[in-house]
């Protein structure tokens, strides 16, 4: 594969830091613009998914082990969760974001939207990485000219 | 009058698209006319305001979705079986089922109305306290996130359960056929 597609092979290596820088502003800025976690959960799963298509599953998987995106898929939701449990602990309602800082409760909610916010994303880019990595390892290895 | 136009070339490129893969037998040819329909949708989208959704639109049904499914094609075929039957009965059901969509559409409020029933209950509420009481200027970042967030968090839970499901069917799959492998191999 090394000599084929030098211009893909070029191209998708100046795009996934993009794609990835990306995906952090989708995230973090989703307070003031359109996005979110969802959001920017697939952004950056795609910036994974483009690099394994192009150089393949096996150099991905040296960036992004498929154990480390099987317990991302789980660090998600236990984030998210884990948020909500840590409201109560404070002596709030689970998921009462305004907790977190009791005498100014909207700086509370910033922080619980980031934190949830950061759950989403971490689970939505583990479950789309892990079904292209569940995908990717099932199919055989295709010259140009099969399709 | 340009939101028209753009929304009306918009629809024309989506029905062309659609015809284009009904006429289509390639299955590969087919995969990708339809990521450019996700794509054409994203931009419809855009054209209604929802980023967010064409965010998600663009990245998942016309990127991860495209290459999951060349991906299946990859392991079974490239052609689309010929039809053996005629074709009238679906195409009746899909003629009653479209038409009952439309006459379905017809007690719907307008686009944008504000008297619609959706915009007089909650959201104003949303609209008008949301700053105040979450600060947060993307009014659907704080209905998602803080207002909501138990459907979201029962939404992060959704996707995590289709992920490993999906995992669970597929790994087990592999395991199998590895075992098939070695049992010729044995053999």
């Amino acid at each position: 594969m090394k000599e084929h597609h030098l211009i893909l092979r070029v191209v998708t290596k100046s795009l996934v830091g993009t794609i990835i820088l990306f995906a952090f502003y989708v995230q973090f800025h989703g307070d003031f613009s359109p996005g979110g976690g969802f959001q920017a959960g697939v952004i950056m799963a795609v910036a994974f998914i483009l690099y394994g298509i192009v150089f393949g599953l096996h150099e991905v998987q040296r960036v992004l082990p498929a154990w480390v995106v099987h317990k991302l898929v789980a660090l998600g939701v236990l984030v998210y969760a884990g948020t909500g449990i840590w409201n109560m602990f404070l002596g709030y309602e689970f998921l009462h974001y305004g907790s977190f800082t009791p005498d100014h409760m909207s700086h509370g909610q910033h922080s619980g939207i980031l934190y949830v916010e950061a759950g989403v994303g971490i689970t939505v880019t583990g479950v789309m990485v892990a079904i292209y990595y569940a995908f990717a390892g099932r199919t055989p290895r295709l010259g140009n000219d099969d399709w | 009058m340009t939101e028209t136009i753009v929304n009306f070339i918009l629809f024309s490129m989506l029905v062309i698209t659609a015809f284009a893969i009904v006429r289509q037998d390639r299955l590969f040819t087919i995969v990708m006319l339809a990521s450019v329909f996700s794509l054409l949708t994203a931009m419809l989208f855009v054209a209604l305001d929802a980023v967010d959704v064409a965010f998600t639109e663009a990245a998942v049904g016309a990127g991860i979705s495209t290459v999951l499914m060349l991906g299946t094609i990859a392991l079974t075929s490239r052609g689309a079986k010929p039809a053996s039957r005629p074709q009238t009965l679906p195409l009746l059901v899909v003629l009653v089922t479209g038409a009952g969509l439309v006459y379905g559409t017809l007690d719907m409020p307008n686009f944008g109305d504000p008297n619609a029933p959706a915009n007089v209950h909650l959201s104003p509420h949303y609209l008008t306290n949301s700053i105040e009481e979450i600060d947060v200027p993307n009014v659907v970042t704080s209905i998602l996130a803080s207002y909501r967030g138990f459907d979201t968090l029962g939404e992060t839970a959704v996707v995590f359960a289709a992920g490993i499901g999906v995992l669970m069917i597929l790994s087990g799959l592999r395991h199998r056929r590895r075992k098939d492998e070695e049992e010729e191999e044995d053999a």
